[in-house]
């Protein structure tokens, strides 16, 4: 049951192929059912993100959109790295200051956020030296580096992941 | 029939065949898997991209399409986009950061620099390691810095 759906405005004639990979992957009727449970001005960017991943499906029909998220990952993590080891030098060169001075250094640090190992659905700030980072993770069943197949850890007997949340 | 269902056949209500193509990355024991990617992409979707793919890739696509799955059930609206946003914001936020870390640094470095320099007038201190204007060092006689990095 239609709740004033309207697919011509939100798939647009000059787009044609952003229904046609929305409809190839994920089927009117699933789309109309999922559609129909937003509220009305929620449905234009759910209309987006189908289309962006159904578009990612269609060129990529083994990861779609999780190669991007896998990229994105590494990059977070590589930067964490690299914000530990600068947070460490300016550590030092503080701790260098002050004992010239004749003071005590300063307590060590906050160290630099968790890892990002898992990925969040709403983003926390934390407090810590050298700012703020988002915090990772609510998404209990799936974490980047543990159980997915391109991770080391992955068992393809084993139904991949367990269905908890 | 099969008495041993896969989650997919056991959801669908119907004998699972030797050959379903669902069985072997939708077991039994983790019915929520496939109730995830069939209430999104529906059965018959999961079907076709599992069977137009080689054998070899269907775990990984099968993975890949519960992970979606469960992204968009749990942020009906942007599904995993969501996520590729927060990671964006994540770098974003983090490059910014040690960008203004690494410039402390460079103000810290360069301030040490000089309260050396002016030390070293101020109390009339000998030699120094530290170059001239031209980058020369005024001195052969080198003092050992390591310290001030450990």
């Amino acid at each position: 049951m239609h709740t004033g759906l309207h697919f011509c405005a939100l798939f647009p004639p000059e787009e044609p192929q952003k229904f046609a990979n929305v409809h190839k992957i994920f089927g009117a009727s699933n789309v109309t059912k999922l559609l129909n449970e937003l509220l009305p001005h929620q449905r234009e960017d759910a209309v987006n993100s189908l289309a962006y991943e159904a578009e990612a499906r269609v060129r990529d029909p083994v990861y779609g959109c999780i190669s991007a998220i896998s990229f994105l990952q590494r990059q977070v993590e590589r930067l964490q790295k690299e914000l530990d080891a600068a947070n460490a030098d300016l550590i030092r060169f503080a701790c260098n200051g002050i004992q010239a001075a004749g003071l005590q250094p300063p307590p060590a640090a906050p160290q630099a956020l968790a890892s990002t190992h898992m990925v969040p659905t709403q983003p926390r700030p934390v407090g810590g030296w050298g700012g703020r980072f988002y915090q990772t993770p609510s998404f209990p069943i799936i974490p980047y580096s543990s159980s997915m197949p391109w991770n080391d850890n992955y068992n393809p007997h084993g139904g991949g992941v367990d269905g908890s949340i | 029939m099969n008495s041993s269902r896969c989650a997919a056949c056991k959801h669908l209500r119907r004998r699972c065949p030797s050959d379903c193509i669902f069985s072997p990355y939708f077991p039994a024991n983790n019915p929520r898997r496939f109730a995830y990617v069939h209430k999104i992409y529906g059965a018959s979707n999961v079907g076709k991209i599992l069977q137009d793919l080689p054998v070899s890739r269907r775990a990984e696509a099968a993975d890949s399409l519960y992970y979606e799955a469960y992204c968009r059930i749990k942020d009906p609206v942007y599904g995993c986009v969501g996520l590729i946003t927060i990671l964006h914001q994540q770098i974003y936020d983090a490059q910014c950061q040690l960008a203004r870390i690494q410039a402390e640094i460079a103000a810290l470095s360069s301030q040490s620099q000089s309260e050396v320099q002016q030390y070293r007038q101020d109390e009339n201190v000998g030699p120094s390691f530290l170059p001239d204007q031209n980058g020369v060092p005024n001195s052969t006689s080198y003092y050992d810095i390591s310290t001030w990095f450990d």
